[in-house]
């Protein structure tokens, strides 16, 4: 086995998890439950094995570096990513349902990062400015922090249904026992959106700051403005107001879950919009 | 106190919280401008991609150069003056609860906790309070207890300190402004080209006039060096750089992207290089004496090079090239005075062999490059990442650790001793309800008490 036929498999069992996830939603299958949480944790081991298969062919081929310094291998490690911090919401929760609104992130990452025909996906030796340790550290910091903000807003999207369900109840008066009325309470969604949040909040600060000091490291300017730079920064910013709304000014629900899906945006295009729709610095992930 | 700082708008301006979220929405908001919008491009490229009149407005209001314009700086100034003076306000309070007098609580306050439970004891008051304090330390709470009107109150708290955390991220983010403007203020960022064979004393401001800034020792570049994957890819660019002073050398280390050299408060980075056109660099070795010396050939302007020990003459007649991987070949004259002299190509980079009458010669010429260095002195950066390493680690004590306390009033009524147990924590409410619940458990068990339990 090689690592692209690992990877391969990883798609469709991301899939396959993604699909029975949301038939324990939709059909109220609570059977499948553990079938589908077992083909996660599948996933992901394969998954974890095809990447360290990646590494250790990327030695064979005589330029040994671990698999972070590119497009297709950072959105590998944001399904990674994404898949281990669910499982562990799903234990900690002990609730499945959420995982027809988080798991498909990682299945739609690993499918981008096969498919597309944006960029290359050959292991390639590392140019000059990424031979550091200090790509390794800045990317799993910052990709972490990413897969948490993705299950934030996974979670967004998550409360806002079940809200306007709610919200319908109360002004109908109708008592009828929906599909959405089996969403976990809108409490604990609210905590689960506020904890995923924080925990990406510290990650992703560890993570601009690695950048920081590699950058100093590489070109004596630990922050120059450059629209990677700055994008981080602005997604940054996001999550801190969205703390400080929460715990000054009490805001929570409705809004919070709005913020987390604002905030994946932001996400989405410090890491996608700046790499293919601006130029900059960081533009490794468009070769 | 509230009353004194009531009557101050200004001050209770720049203390608010909805300022802060207006400040960094509005930072959010208004960096993306510059992400879109090329930062620091020539005048003339901004009209040719926007037109005369929307380049202008753009220069008027520093779009160009947006975070360096005097309104980004002014809301960084208002977002960190906001940050001063929010802190500064809360500072008091929370000072009050890290080193609050927690056993003189109202027992009315500890009668209302969310997390509460109440235990009759079978043995008399002081006995019962002896037994709460084991328990309690067995369970890893070191209690303090103080007599009270209503009976014996026993506390104790973990990570009172972590409330802090709060002012040590606020300051984190403080100090690292503060270290960007010492960095601004005396430090600079600067750059120098410097071709193999040459050194220099001065470098070259990299921003405004370009002024030269003397380095106060001088830097030589002994070598330039770049390496290439098989895949064509750049592996590596290397340029061996040696600071001396009065002639000594006092440092020599061969840099390469990541990895800069320092030497007197600055940092030299390997940054571009630039092939010399018309010049080149040649080793020649000479087989009988081992003897190696560099050489710097020009062609066309030269015609040969002597190296007189070796009583060697030689240099280019002709080049030919590049082939497609950019490589040249060089058309070399060589005379060492026995017999006629040699005429050959030889390819760049490539050491050959010159067979002579009385001797064989090793060369070996590539293009001459210049390596970019850039330099920069910034005193502040330490300052930085004492605020980095700042904020990680309120972050983490915010989010990660919390503020528990524990109270236990033991009280006799008409003869029976009960125990009220009850606590708070201001985070991980979830992690806090199940470590009272432990401890009800260690009460409800205990065989000290010998009393039911009882809500
Ligand atoms: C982007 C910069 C900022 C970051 C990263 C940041 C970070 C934080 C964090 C993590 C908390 C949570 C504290 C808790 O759990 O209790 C917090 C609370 C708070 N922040 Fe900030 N902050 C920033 C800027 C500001 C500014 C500019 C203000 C100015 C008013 C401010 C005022 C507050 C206040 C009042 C609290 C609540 C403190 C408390 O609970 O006593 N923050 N901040």
């Amino acid at each position: 086995m090689n690592s692209s036929q690992l990877l391969g498999i990883t798609i469709f069992a991301y899939l396959l998890a993604s699909i029975l996830y949301i038939a324990i939603f939709i059909f109220r299958a609570k059977k499948l439950g553990v079938v589908a949480s077992l083909v996660t944790v599948a996933a992901w081991l394969i998954q974890t094995a095809g990447i360290i298969m990646r590494w250790v062919e990327s030695y064979k081929m005589g330029y040994g570096h671990a698999p972070l310094s590119n497009m297709y291998e950072s959105l590998v490690f944001f399904a990674w990513a994404i898949a281990i911090i669910y499982l562990w919401i799903e234990w900690k929760f002990k609730n499945r349902l959420i995982g027809a609104f988080v798991v498909p992130f990682a299945f739609i990452s690993m499918a981008y990062a096969s498919f597309s025909t944006e960029f290359g996906r050959t292991i390639k030796p590392l140019v000059p400015a990424l031979q550091s340790n200090w790509l390794i550290g800045h990317v799993v910091t910052c990709f972490i922090g990413y897969a948490s903000f993705a299950i934030a807003c996974g979670l967004g999207f998550m409360y806002i249904l079940k809200d306007r369900r709610e919200q319908a109840k109360k002004e109908n008066k109708q008592k009828s026992d929906g599909l959405i009325d089996t969403l976990p309470q809108l409490r604990l969604i609210d905590d689960a959106i506020y904890k995923t949040i924080v925990f990406g909040f510290v990650w992703l600060s560890t993570g601009i700051i690695a950048g920081a000091i590699w950058a100093n490291t590489a070109w004596g300017t630990y922050w120059s403005w450059d629209p990677k730079e700055t994008w981080s920064l602005i997604t940054w910013f996001v999550y801190a107001s969205a703390l400080h709304a929460r715990f000054v000014r009490g805001w929570n629900g409705r809004r919070i879950a709005w913020i987390a899906i604002l905030g994946f945006v932001s996400v989405i295009f410090t890491y996608y919009g700046v790499n293919f729709l601006l130029s900059g610095l960081h533009s490794y992930g468009s070769a | 106190m509230t009353k004194k700082k009531q009557g101050n708008i200004v001050w209770n301006f720049f203390a608010s919280v909805k300022l802060a979220l207006f400040t960094l929405f509005t930072l959010a908001a208004t960096s993306i401008i510059g992400t879109i919008i090329p930062q620091n491009e020539m005048a003339s490229h901004y009209v040719h991609l926007y037109g005369q009149t929307t380049a202008r407005i753009f220069q008027i209001l520093s779009i160009t150069n947006m975070y360096q314009s005097w309104w980004f700086r002014a809301l960084l100034i208002l977002f960190s003056t906001n940050l001063t003076i929010c802190t500064i306000e809360r500072l008091p309070n929370i000072w009050r609860v890290v080193t609050l007098d927690n056993l003189s609580t109202s027992i009315s306050r500890l009668q209302k906790m969310a997390i509460r439970r109440v235990f009759k004891s079978g043995v008399n008051q002081e006995q019962t309070g002896l037994a709460v304090q084991k328990i309690m330390h067995q369970a890893g709470w070191q209690a303090d207890q103080r007599a009270r009107d209503e009976g014996t109150l026993f506390f104790s708290q973990k990570g009172a300190w972590t409330r802090l955390g709060v002012i040590m991220v606020h300051t984190s983010i403080l100090t690292i402004f503060v270290g960007a403007l010492i960095g601004k203020l005396y430090g600079f960022k600067a750059g120098v080209m410097l071709p193999e064979g040459s050194s220099t004393n001065i470098v070259y401001k990299s921003s405004g006039d370009h002024s030269p800034i003397p380095l106060g020792f001088t830097l030589r570049c002994n070598a330039f060096n770049l390496s290439y994957y098989d895949t064509g890819m750049p592996k590596e660019y290397r340029s061996d750089l040696t600071v001396s002073k009065n002639g000594k050398d006092l440092l020599s280390k061969s840099i390469v992207v990541n990895d800069p050299l320092q030497f007197g408060g600055l940092t030299f980075y390997q940054s571009s290089f630039q092939a010399i056109p018309g010049q080149f660099a040649a080793s020649l070795t000479s087989k009988s004496t081992g003897a190696k010396q560099k050489f710097f050939l020009r062609y066309p302007t030269e015609r040969a090079r002597l190296w007189p020990a070796e009583k060697v003459r030689f240099g280019i007649t002709d080049i030919a090239g590049p082939n497609m991987r950019q490589k040249y070949r060089y058309k070399i004259w060589f005379s060492d005075g026995k017999g006629s002299p040699s005429t050959f190509w030889i390819d760049q980079n490539h050491p050959v062999k010159i067979e002579r009458p009385g001797n064989n010669y090793l060369l070996l010429v590539k293009p001459r490059f210049a390596t970019g260095l850039q330099i920069a002195k910034d005193p502040g950066v330490w300052v930085v990442y004492i605020g980095c390493i700042m904020m990680i680690l309120g972050l983490i004590i915010i989010f990660f650790m919390s503020h528990r306390r524990i109270w236990a009033l033991v009280s006799e009524n008409e003869g029976e001793s009960s125990i009220l147990l009850c606590g708070t924590s201001n985070k991980d409410k979830v992690g806090f309800e199940k470590v009272m619940t432990s401890l009800y458990k260690g009460f409800a068990d205990s065989q000290f008490l010998r009393g039911e339990k009882h809500e």
